[in-house]
């Protein structure tokens, strides 16, 4: 009961952030790169959240970061899982050598530390958020591969794919009829779980100043820009480290009650 | 409340009769109910010192949540809604947990149906079965001679050194004698067998019920002993209570149940071990499935089935019989060209059958099979309709009015109401599913329909219908059917020929009615004896 309770406030949360993120540009009372004051003013009613360390608008800079970093987050944990629930389901159904040089090569993929592996390549490749979403996404694909792997297979160990397998049925009508139902459960859960993830390794790209470009906000930039701040007291990096934080959690606590009610037995008629 | 000493024993009604015996398990008007539903339902049972009552019904009849009762146990979702549960004079069922675990080192054991699933496979056999008396103080940590003691007492092999194997290193039977030793080594006055053989095959199950039934004799315990099967219960009970949907349907001597039972339920659950053979005919018949010298294994080296040569007539059926492990699924394996045969071939239809990939949409649709355990036979996220519909859109290509058309006349055929049409497997009963499955297999029209254990995850009840329903279909149909089974009473009653299989090869081959009436073979004579009947006095005769 108590759990339900708090899924549904940060269902309540993620609803908010996504309006957020959609109707930035309309609600936010400043442009995104607007310098409209003195930099790390107070809270004031015309500065709701303070400015930062350029002086632009702390509220209109959280409603962009907020913006892209969820929008590319999205983008490429959404891409990730195309790409990963195709090839694992692919290795599944025919097995043999496909999986084996399937699943050899994500191994070889997660050899590489991801963190170091972005890095390269996006410093070569520069730093478009296609380029961003694409690198993220190849590099989440090899975990959302493993994932679905194993839940495929487990699947296709099931005697009506058996009957299936006789009928003689096309890889197409395994993936969509007989595997992907039955294993969206967790597919969802851990969609949540990599979305998270994706939004916290942007946080980090940007940190290091590889991620969305300035002037862009995103929210692990904005901590960079404020860092500074924290030596003077000022509340300006935590604000968008605490909405990292937030989304994280929210998300998190959701794929929990959504996991937990999954796994309860179903009740017989 | 003192927690481990016994309480003043109350005095019993008198309308249960003068002179009855004390008792030492009393279940009185007992109500459980789950999710609003009562599953036992105002059930009284008495047991006294040194007897044995057989709790006997179908799944659902509420006989292992009666059982688990006994020892003050409920399921989780499972409520106490009304009587008492009185064990040596204490209400177990009210008792404080920590008492309640006293009670039962000491007063109560239970064996469970699967063993394999009830022994932790990371701890040593000996440790689990001396756990309970190491609790209660009375033996040290490895009491080396009392589990000795009871592993000879159980004839399970090397007793002395039995116990330091770990569960996965014995088989199946001895696993579950192992588990007889765990309730014997608490000395307990009661114990609760729930379904001990089920999972066992007929000849191991025998050397089971033999130790049991010295274990109760030797020691004079009480037991509660529940299993669908009424063959086996008339060995052992000395009363036998029958239950139905959680109610108590009839009850008395052993004897009594057996030659005259009182209510129709009764009736049909003793008829369905009386039914006799079907005469097999020797007659003519053209071969549609010749299996020639088959070898097949899955690991390099080791053969499962070995040169087994079997024909199946057009419009004939044939039982593959044998044990767990005689190779008659894998048989059915080659047939279907899920696994390539090492050697030999399968003919069908005047032609090699190739492996799965090779053949041809044509030989797929005309061989066709239903599988043993109806749970995952069927996706469950695919309507009933889409289920027996895939495979006429498949093979026939019809549209949809004509594909609603079939799917309905199957589901007629298989005797299931078309209210079912649009259900999800979830929603349906093991009969139901397996009669579904075997409306799938039919949707392809085939000439050979191979049934692997179709009925071996169902109750007597519902397995006498899928067989009846079967019959029906095969005459109708002229199918011809390979019907795989463990069960002698099925392939007596349904099949013209029988093989018997025995450690990969085909021991004994040949008309129903010679094979299982005039067996030829040792094996197959062991087999048939193996197989309870309800002549009293029939497992002492076994094992004499």
């Amino acid at each position: 009961m108590k759990s339900r309770w708090f899924a549904a406030i940060c269902g309540g949360f993620i609803v908010l952030v996504v309006l957020a993120a959609i109707l930035a540009p309309f609600i936010a009372p400043y442009g995104e790169t607007a310098l409209a004051a003195d930099p790390w003013e107070k809270w004031t009613l015309a500065h709701p959240l303070g400015t930062d360390n350029l002086g632009r608008d702390m509220l209109t800079r959280l409603l962009f970061g907020t913006r892209n970093t969820v929008l590319v987050a999205f983008g490429a944990t959404l891409a990730s899982f195309v790409v990963g629930v195709t090839l694992a389901f692919l290795a599944a159904v025919f097995s043999g050598w496909i999986d084996q040089l399937l699943s050899r090569g994500v191994d070889i993929l997660m050899s590489i530390p991801t963190l170091i592996m972005a890095l390269v390549v996006l410093s070569v490749m520069g730093t478009s958020i296609p380029v961003l979403i694409c690198v993220m996404a190849a590099l989440d694909s090899t975990r959302v591969f493993r994932l679905a792997r194993a839940l495929a297979v487990d699947v296709m160990a099931l005697d009506f794919v058996e009957t299936a397998r006789l009928r003689g049925e096309g890889f197409w009508w395994f993936l969509r009829r007989e595997i992907l139902p039955n294993v969206m459960p967790s597919l969802l859960a851990e969609f949540g779980l990599r979305f998270s993830f994706a939004a916290l390794f942007l946080s980090s790209l940007s940190f290091l100043g590889l991620g969305i470009r300035p002037p862009h906000a995103d929210l692990g930039g904005m901590v960079k820009e404020n860092a500074a701040a924290i030596g003077f007291g000022i509340a300006a990096p935590l604000l968008p480290a605490l909405m990292i934080g937030l989304i994280t959690v929210a998300v998190n606590a959701l794929v929990d009650w959504q996991l937990r009610r999954s796994a309860q037995p179903v009740r017989r008629a | 409340m003192s927690a481990a000493g016994p309480l003043p024993r109350r005095s019993h009604r008198s309308h249960l009769g003068e002179g009855a015996p004390t008792c030492i398990l009393d279940i009185r008007d007992l109500v459980v109910a789950a999710a609003g539903k009562s599953i036992v339902n105002h059930v009284s049972v008495r047991l006294a010192p040194g007897e044995v009552v057989g709790l006997i019904g179908e799944s659902g009849a509420g006989k292992s949540t009666l059982g688990l009762a006994a020892l003050g146990y409920l399921r989780p979702g499972c409520e106490h809604a009304g009587g008492t549960v009185e064990l040596a004079g204490q209400d177990v069922l009210r008792l404080a947990p920590k008492a309640l675990r006293l009670l039962r080192r000491t007063h109560i054991a239970y064996v469970a149906q699967s063993a394999a699933a009830s022994f932790n496979p990371a701890l040593r056999i000996a440790d689990q079965v001396l756990e309970v008396p190491y609790l209660s103080g009375r033996t040290p940590a490895h009491d080396d001679a009392l589990a000795r003691d009871l592993f000879e007492r159980l004839e399970l092999p090397d007793p002395a050194t039995f116990g330091r194997r770990y569960p996965h290193q014995v088989s199946g039977g001895q696993l579950q004698r192992a588990m007889v030793a765990m309730a014997l080594a608490s000395a307990p006055q009661v114990i609760v067998f729930d379904e001990p053989t089920t999972a066992l095959d007929v000849t191991t199950q025998i050397e089971v019920l033999r130790v049991i039934r010295d274990a109760i004799r030797s020691r004079g315990l009480a037991a509660l002993y529940i299993s669908h099967d009424l063959a086996v219960v008339s060995q052992l009970a000395d009363r036998i209570i029958v239950l139905r949907d959680g109610g108590l349907v009839e009850q008395g001597a052993t004897a009594d149940i057996v030659s005259a039972p009182q209510t129709v339920y009764a009736r049909s659950l003793i008829g369905l071990r009386r039914e006799t053979a079907v005469a097999g005919d020797a007659k003519a018949f053209s071969p549609v499935l010749e299996i020639a010298a088959v070898s097949a294994g899955y690991r390099r080296g080791l053969d499962v089935v070995r040169h087994v040569s079997l024909t199946l007539g057009a419009g004939r059926v044939l039982a593959v019989v044998g044990q767990s492990g005689s190779g008659k699924s894998t048989l059915a394996r080659v047939v279907m060209g899920l696994l390539p045969a090492r050697d030999g071939s399968v003919r069908f239809a005047g032609g090699v059958l190739p492996a799965l990939e090779g053949r041809t949409r044509d030989q797929r649709r005309r061989l066709q099979l239903v599988q043993q355990s109806p749970d995952v036979a069927l996706n469950p996220h695919q309507s009933v309709r889409e289920t027996i519909g895939r495979p006429i859109q498949l093979f026939f290509g019809c549209d949809a009015a004509e594909t609603e058309r079939r799917v309905r006349a199957l589901l007629a055929a298989t005797e299931l109401p078309e209210g079912l049409i649009d259900r999800m497997p979830e929603s349906l009963s093991g009969g139901q599913k397996q009669r579904v499955c075997i409306a799938r297999a039919l949707a392809a029209e085939p000439d050979v329909l191979v049934c692997d254990e179709i009925t071996s995850a169902l109750d007597l009840l519902v397995e006498d219908a899928i067989i009846g329903l079967l019959k029906r279909l095969q005459t109708q149909r002229s199918l011809a059917i390979v019907f795989i089974t463990h069960n002698l009473w099925l392939a007596r009653r349904f099949a013209h020929d029988v093989a018997v299989m025995h450690d990969g090869a085909v021991v004994e081959h040949g008309l129903a009615g010679d094979v299982l009436v005039r067996p030829a073979h040792a094996y197959t004579r062991t087999l048939l004896a193996a197989v309870p009947t309800l002549e009293p006095g029939w497992l002492d005769r076994q094992t004499a």
